[in-house]
């Protein structure tokens, strides 16, 4: 630590001071790392520093089979760890050329949905918290909750779900799933709404969000933004719409766009986002219940599963953007390569730009803002 | 001796008293908190966690003390203190109640009726900010002075618009004694509006309560320990029962905020259209006026809570416009508005 402290005063003087922010910090969601250089209360530069939650999930990937990956997926995101099985599962599918039966695909669209409801509660949330208002923060996560006991019920983990299996999914819907979702569905509709009334249009909540950490739509592309960090931008990019994968052409929903690409923007994009996963999976689910009780739940999958010799880039979109994974198969039972592109670490990138020439405070609601996840970051 | 005896009562038994007030509060504030939060909040220790305030006091006391090596000893030590000492002074010239007649001894429910009673609030209120400072400076920690400094502007900016505020007060009563004030509170004006502070001062009540928010550290003010900006601002490094000053200091100047809002604003320990005292007995009459003040009291101190539970917080810069741009020219026009009203009237 600098053996004086001081901030000093004064613009273009050189007198800076740096202050370390992170990895343990309590608004560096996990353990990010922010190097700030302060002239006060503004940031002259905002320096990121990553790695400290890595694992070596891509190499670890070499030494499993293939199921056995799976479950190093869910700790990528763990906020929504089903969106990470799927994608993975996807991307081997498509290797071996499977074909998943619609029920399947139906089951993974409806808690895949779930998933990203959850997610954007978390962020918002945490949003609220960084930005000083708590009390949004209990009334989503006590939804999010809920969304999570539908997990536990329907394959037991909470938080590392492990969805699923490649082929199909492993299980079917319980019974009592409809009853259940007719259950949450309200409640997280009233907690989202509560939501809005405390933050949207709180004189504070729109002086502190607004115009903070703008972007423009050509450098967000530029810089490889996906997600609803994009889509607050101004460009209507969606892979669900743009390239539809697991059925999703089917259902009828609309991809939220904003337009200065500022933190408000990027908070009213993931509450709009809510609001049209309960309008996918009541569809989807809709869908699940024409299919007769027999229908097939997985692809004809040989016990080991030995991909032919070759490579695939398959992705979809998790909660925080464009997840996609790179796998590469020798033709034996162990991945040659696995190759993660996690939506965080390009939008993370951006990171020294968007804080640019913002105060200390906008540096915290920028950072929630982009729900940068650190499993995923530094995986 | 008589005399001597009474003020040493009166000073110890409101020493006592706002030191509870401050302890439940810190219950009720996590409560509240919960409450609004949808959770049930502390609810271990004791019937509805009653004790909790209790057991974190006894932890706070049994915890070692630790002095970072780099800290400033002499001003770590003295940060709590130079807070502490000012919160449960400023308390002696807020009146909690009207008068009570013990053996023919007629006697004021205020610890001291100075007839300088604002200015001795404000002097005593505005020493708080050399604790933080200090506090934050003798840490020797980036955050801690970041913590101190922002403190040091918001405090040292919102004391204008709060004098302000109590300027246009004193115009209105002719008065700077607190007590003075509370009894010209009584009965109507205008045939139907009580004769309370709130109605002659509408704007100079918004102004002193948001400046009297900021001053406490209270959010939306509370940027000086914001949490997720700079971990706990200018009491990061305290431990153990310095921190506890600080953190118990914050409820005490709670208390002595919300008693003087009650003074000035809200009729003290009048309740509109009803003069009580003249049907009550004199000891019931102190008795009953005491508990009306401490209930409206009361209700501030619930505010406190209820804002810092709803608002999310300022950024520093749009703190110093408010206070600033804002409230620094609407209590130079609030205070136009007064003289120009008496002028004219009187």
């Amino acid at each position: 630590m600098n053996q004086n402290p001081t901030p000093q005063t004064g613009h273009g003087t050189g007198d800076y001071v740096t202050v370390n922010i992170g990895p343990s910090h309590p608004a560096m969601h996990g353990t990010l790392r922010v190097i700030a250089l302060t002239d006060g209360e503004s940031l002259i530069k905002a320096e990121p520093e990553i790695g400290y939650l890595h694992r070596g999930v891509e190499k670890l990937g070499e030494s499993l089979s293939y199921h056995q990956f799976i479950p190093i997926t869910d700790r990528l995101n763990y906020c929504s760890a089903i969106p990470n099985n799927v994608s993975y599962e996807m991307a081997v599918e498509k290797l071996m050329g499977l074909e998943v039966p619609e029920k399947a695909q139906l089951i993974r669209v409806i808690m895949m949905e779930l998933a990203r409801i959850a997610d954007h509660q978390v962020c918002v949330g945490i949003l609220g918290v960084d930005l000083g208002a708590f009390t949004p923060f209990f009334y989503l996560i006590i939804q999010r909750e809920e969304i999570y006991e539908i997990f536990e019920w329907f394959n037991g983990a909470r938080l590392t779900n492990t969805f699923g299996r490649i082929g199909g999914v492993d299980a079917d819907l319980p019974d009592d799933f409809e009853d259940r979702w007719n259950e949450l569905k309200p409640n997280v509709r009233k907690a989202n709404e509560e939501t809005e009334k405390l933050l949207t249009h709180n004189r504070i909540w729109m002086d502190r969000t607004i115009g903070v950490s703008a972007f423009s739509a050509e450098d967000a592309l530029n810089w490889g933004f996906t997600g609803p960090c994009l889509r607050a931008c101004g460009v209507k990019r969606d892979l669900r719409k743009d390239e539809p994968y697991c059925m999703y052409d089917k259902f009828d929903f609309e991809v939220p766009v904003g337009k200065n690409g500022d933190v408000f923007d990027r908070y009213i994009v993931r509450m709009i986002e809510m609001e049209q996963s309960i309008k996918i999976i009541d569809q989807a689910y809709k869908l699940y219940k024409e299919m007769p009780a027999d229908a097939p739940l997985m692809a004809r999958v040989p016990k080991v599963i030995k991909p032919p010799a070759g490579e695939v880039y398959s992705a979809l979109e998790s909660p925080n953007g464009e997840l996609g994974f790179f796998v590469k198969s020798d033709g034996s039972a162990n991945p040659y390569r696995i190759r993660i592109r996690p939506p965080c670490y390009m939008i993370y990138q951006a990171f020294p730009e968007l804080v640019k020439g913002e105060l200390i405070a906008d540096l915290v609601a920028c950072l929630s803002s982009l729900n940068v996840i650190a499993g995923e970051l530094d995986r | 001796m008589d005399d001597w005896l009474i003020a040493i009562i009166k000073v110890v038994g409101i020493w006592v008293w706002v030191l509870l007030i401050a302890v439940v509060m810190t219950w009720v504030e996590r409560r509240g908190a919960g409450l609004i939060q949808d959770r049930p909040g502390p609810n271990r220790a004791g019937p509805w966690g009653l004790f909790q305030p209790l057991a974190d006091g006894i932890k706070l006391f049994t915890k070692e003390e630790i002095i970072p090596t780099k800290a400033q000893k002499f001003l770590y030590i003295i940060g709590p203190a130079l807070f502490s000492l000012p919160a449960f002074s400023a308390y002696a010239v807020v009146p909690f109640g009207d008068k009570i007649i013990l053996g023919g001894k007629e006697i004021i429910l205020q610890v001291s009726d100075v007839n300088i009673g604002f200015l001795y609030i404000l002097a005593i209120g505005s020493m708080a900010v050399y604790g933080v400072i200090l506090g934050g400076w003798g840490s020797t920690n980036k955050y801690s002075i970041l913590g101190g400094l922002r403190s040091t502007a918001q405090m040292v900016s919102y004391e204008v618009p709060l004098g302000l505020a109590l300027l246009a007060v004193v115009f209105v009563y002719g008065t700077f004694s607190l007590r003075d004030i509370s009894l010209a509170q009584q009965g109507t004006f205008l045939g139907f509006l009580p004769n309370w502070g709130i109605f002659k001062q509408p704007l100079g009540f918004i102004l002193f309560i948001v400046a009297a928010y900021a001053e406490a550290n209270r959010v939306p003010f509370d940027l000086p320990e914001a949490e997720s900006e700079i971990v706990s601002g200018y009491h990061t490094e305290y431990g153990s029962m310095r921190l506890g000053l600080y953190l118990f200091g914050e409820y005490v100047n709670l208390v002595t905020i919300s008693g003087t809002i009650v003074a000035l604003y809200f009729g003290s320990w009048h309740l509109p259209y009803i003069d009580l005292g003249a049907y009550l007995g004199p000891i019931s009459w102190g008795i009953v006026s005491f508990c009306i003040f401490f209930l409206k009291v009361a209700f501030f101190l619930w505010l406190f809570v209820w804002v810092r539970w709803t608002l999310p917080r300022f950024r520093y810069d749009q703190v110093m416009g408010l206070g600033w741009r804002g409230l620094i020219p609407l209590a130079l026009f609030n205070i136009f508005i007064t003289a120009l009203f008496i002028q004219l009237t009187v």
